[in-house]
């Protein structure tokens, strides 16, 4: 299948402004999914509110676009009923680290198997270039005029605190390594987190002087600093040289370990006795009827 | 006929697992009909603790105990607060252990050694709600106590069964007598 | 005892009101509750948490109300009929959800167990101030289901017709029980399997690779459903959506959406209105309640009856959409209505927009968190005819 096979054509042209990275994002991912050659009927996929939200509409797939932050909870629900089906939730900055905080750290800790792609901007695209939970201190928003006066949130620091097993970073500089992030992310067997750094030069390349998209991916080129490989405990070790980069970005895969999965362990620690004994019991109180 | 009982202590006596058991084994063991209902705090232990059951001959729309027929205080506070809530003709039974009596002259009173008694024979007072419930029953011979041996036998994990038994029976060895709350 | 006998005496169980709506959703074919703890709608998630995995179903503990009733939106649209269980707060932070449920018409059941409000207000105490809320507490033009009862029995069946009506009308149904009745422990016969009808979900004919359209309502507004994971792939979405699911502007498309989710349950209050009544003939008073409410209504009604009152009472068991020709039909000749809740007055303005001479309506309510008692009533029917308390 080739992967404009993976499109709803029908829904073209899509809604982004141009030079937006959100478009090299879906490409990656649908790369990602022909490669893994998977069904269509078999992925289902979820998203909350804002620009990056839109790009399951344009997906041929079973997707379900729900509310501001909540994509992961949503499906987690489709994950508990259907748990063979293959579960990819695209997510903005805001609405993976701000209103759907609380929900994208318990997904983590869960280690539910879904692959949470948080694709960062560092601005609230759709409403019109507001800050956000990753616009880094002193930078510029409609909301924030004289600059922000907040640290960002590192999202990789913050999966890996909550307990993701399978974290990376990558650009949408690195369109093919980042569909070889995805692939292998939608293939981990739990919480799989790809943070994507992807340009709006509508918003916020215009609001913080960052040029147009050639430029500011040109940015995300030089600043790159790719991670060493992972060890036998699957952590990668991050080495900077302060020296040879301004404001360098680690990018790659941080962290790959096999843990419990959520649907999994449920199922054996759960289900299974519980439903074994259900049935022992029920045998039980049958032979007790039988002989009276 | 209709009985209405108030069942009150301390948070942890199990004065409110004794109200369900009372109900339940009307409902089970006799053609009444049962509710029961309690006054929720937010403590766990410790704290008040009161449950309203009514067993009657037809079916019971108001759940709650206003004035009861029968009260039960294992704590001073619950004897204080409930005492004069009792309906002429009802019956008052505390523990002496638990509660200084005052006069009420409409209702009658009965003390049974509830503490002392497991605190002898058994112990400790964990199965205090369990004699009461024997004391009880034997005092308003509304439930079989065999009835509610079944339901206690039901309700808790088999290893408890001898131990709830001997309780029941030792409380209800502590009434001599049943009296009627009309 | 008889195997039979035993088995009989096995379905009558003496159970909490919340208990038996973990037991009614499961009766139901629930296999999926997402809930948050929270007094006094705790029980539920409790026992479900033991219960569901007996079946082969599935229990989960989410972070919050909102995670709940997302994730038992996601699972219903994957095919597994989903419920959640909470009070007030919890049933606050929900309503954006529920909105969403009602927009993406995906089935549902929300179990609201209503405590003293607002805000954390009376935890453990009893009230009946969420029934606006049910009805309006999700922003936009709508219409939801709601049912209550006041016994388990009746309980028992509301669930089940909670999760038929969901499934048939691809609608939010919550049911809004109280805290006396959530918490008080009576008996209920658990009904053999068979016995109560079940309505599995309408799924769509149309085979693979055929053009479906999951938001084009039949004529009689029904719209057969494929689940996330079957044959047809399609968007779901809150935004105003076409025929396909994909968001739309148009103004048609928007005035079609809007009326057809009001009208598919405004239309169809005589196969959703559940009630029950008694002495409606001759009275000259009617009652009308519902919840723990009614049971006190209900008490002072055959009391008074039995001393020569003509007194007659309507218990409501579907609150939305509200029943007003069935209000208006059997209070015609009423000298009053004594509408009994506890809360301010909110079912007793529905009561007066049904009527004719509305000036005959009036409210015994109380509000302290107490229980409303039988005499509380009976002093309110004394005022209205002149007699004083």
């Amino acid at each position: 299948m080739a992967v404009t096979d993976y499109l709803r054509k029908r829904f073209m042209p899509h809604i982004w402004c141009p030079g937006c990275g959100h478009g090299i994002i879906m490409r990656a991912l649908l790369s990602a999914v022909e490669k893994l050659g998977l069904d269509k009927n078999d992925i289902v996929m979820a998203s909350g509110i804002g620009c990056s939200a839109r790009m399951l509409g344009y997906v041929d797939a079973h997707t379900m676009h729900t509310l501001h932050g909540r994509a992961l909870a949503f499906a987690t629900g489709v994950k508990m009923a259907r748990p063979d089906l293959t579960v990819v939730v695209p997510m903005g900055d805001g609405d993976a680290l701000a209103i759907g905080g609380n929900h994208f750290i318990h997904a983590a800790r869960r280690n539910i198997d879904m692959t949470a792609i948080v694709m960062n901007n560092s601005t609230y695209g759709m409403t019109g270039g507001q800050y956000s939970p990753t616009t880094g201190c002193g930078e510029y928003g409609t909301t924030a005029p004289y600059g922000t006066v907040v640290q960002p949130f590192d999202t990789v620091e913050l999966a890996s605190a909550a307990g993701a097993s399978f974290i990376a970073r990558t650009t949408t500089y690195h369109a093919r390594e980042m569909a070889r992030i995805l692939a292998d992310a939608i293939r981990h067997p739990g919480f799989s987190v790809v943070e994507v750094l992807t340009q709006c030069p509508t918003y916020y390349g215009r609001k913080n002087a960052k040029g147009d998209a050639v430029e500011m991916m040109e940015g995300f080129r030089d600043c790159a600093v790719p991670v060493g490989p992972l060890d036998d405990s699957g952590h990668a070790t991050v080495t900077i040289d302060p020296e040879a980069v301004d404001a360098p970005i680690p990018i790659g895969v941080f962290r790959k370990e096999v843990r419990a999965e959520y649907c999994d362990a449920y199922r054996r620690q759960v289900i299974e006795p519980a439903e074994a004994a259900a049935a022992a019991s029920a045998a039980a109180s049958a032979a007790a009827g039988g002989e009276q | 006929m209709i009985e209405r009982f108030v069942l009150s202590g301390t948070g942890g006596q199990g004065v409110i697992t004794a109200a369900i058991i009372l109900a339940e084994s009307a409902l089970h063991h006799t053609g009444f009909h049962a509710v029961q209902t309690q006054v929720y705090g937010p403590e766990a232990r410790g704290g008040s603790a009161r449950s309203d059951v009514i067993i009657a001959d037809r079916e019971i729309l108001f759940p709650k105990v206003l004035e009861p027929n029968v009260l039960v205080c294992l704590s001073q506070m619950a004897y204080d607060r409930y005492c004069s809530l009792v309906r002429p003709g009802g019956v008052v039974i505390t523990d002496p252990h638990y509660v200084k009596r005052w006069q009420h002259a409409s209702s009658r009173h009965v003390e049974v050694p509830l503490h002392d008694t497991a605190m002898r024979e058994l112990g400790s007072t964990q199965a205090i709600n369990i004699c009461l419930l024997g004391a009880l029953v034997r005092l308003i011979p509304i439930v079989p106590l065999d009835g509610v041996r079944e339901v206690v036998s039901h309700r808790f994990p088999e290893r408890f069964r001898e131990a709830n038994s001997a309780a029941l029976d030792l409380g209800a060895g502590l009434v001599k007598e049943s009296v009627t709350t009309f | 005892m008889s195997t039979a006998g035993q088995t009989e005496r096995s379905r009558v169980q003496f159970l909490q009101g919340n208990e038996v709506c973990a037991e009614a959703a499961l009766y139901a074919g629930m296999r999926y509750f997402a809930g948050y703890p929270i007094t006094p709608s705790t029980e539920i998630a409790e026992r479900l948490a033991e219960r569901l995995p007996q079946v082969g179903g599935s229990f989960m503990q989410m972070e919050d109300e909102i995670g709940s009733i997302c994730a038992v939106i996601g699972a219903s649209l994957a095919g597994t009929k989903s419920m959640t269980a909470t009070s007030g707060p919890g049933f606050s932070l929900m309503q954006e959800a529920i909105g969403y449920a009602v927009m993406a018409e995906i089935p549902c059941v929300i179990v609201d167990v209503q405590r003293g409000g607002p805000s954390t207000g009376l935890p453990t105490h009893a009230s009946q101030g969420d029934v606006m809320q049910v009805r309006y507490g999700t922003h936009g033009d709508h219409s939801i289901v709601c049912l209550t009862a006041s016994n388990h029995q009746d309980l028992f069946g509301i669930v089940v017709d909670a999760f038929n009506f969901s499934e048939v009308f691809r609608t939010p149904a919550v049911v809004l029980i109280d805290e006396v009745v959530g918490h008080m422990r009576e008996a209920v016969r658990v009904p053999e399997p068979g016995e109560l009808d079940l309505t599995e979900r309408l799924l769509t004919d149309v085979p693979r690779d055929v053009d479906y359209h999951p938001y084009a309502p039949r004529e009689d507004d029904r719209l057969p459903m494929s689940n996330f994971g079957g044959v047809h792939r399609y968007n779901v979405t809150g935004l105003v959506h076409d025929m396909w699911g994909f968001p739309s502007e148009k103004p048609k498309i928007v005035n079609d959406l809007i009326h057809h989710l009001y009208l598919k349950l405004e239309n169809r209050k005589q196969m959703l209105t559940r009630w029950r009544e008694w002495s409606l003939d001759d009275a000259e008073i009617v009652l009308i309640s519902y919840g723990s409410s009614a049971r006190s209504a209900r008490h002072i009604m055959e009391n008074r009856r039995s001393v020569g009152v003509p007194i007659g009472m309507i218990e409501l068991q579907t609150l939305w959409p509200f029943p007003s020709e069935m209000i208006r039909t059997k209070c015609r000749h009423a000298e009053y209505i004594v509408v009994v809740e506890m809360n301010m007055g909110q079912i007793v303005h529905e009561v007066k927009r049904a009527v004719d001479r509305p000036e005959r309506v009036f409210l015994s309510n109380r509000v302290d968190g107490e229980m409303i008692t039988p005499t509380d009533i009976k002093h309110l029917i004394r005022v209205i005819q002149g007699k004083g308390v």
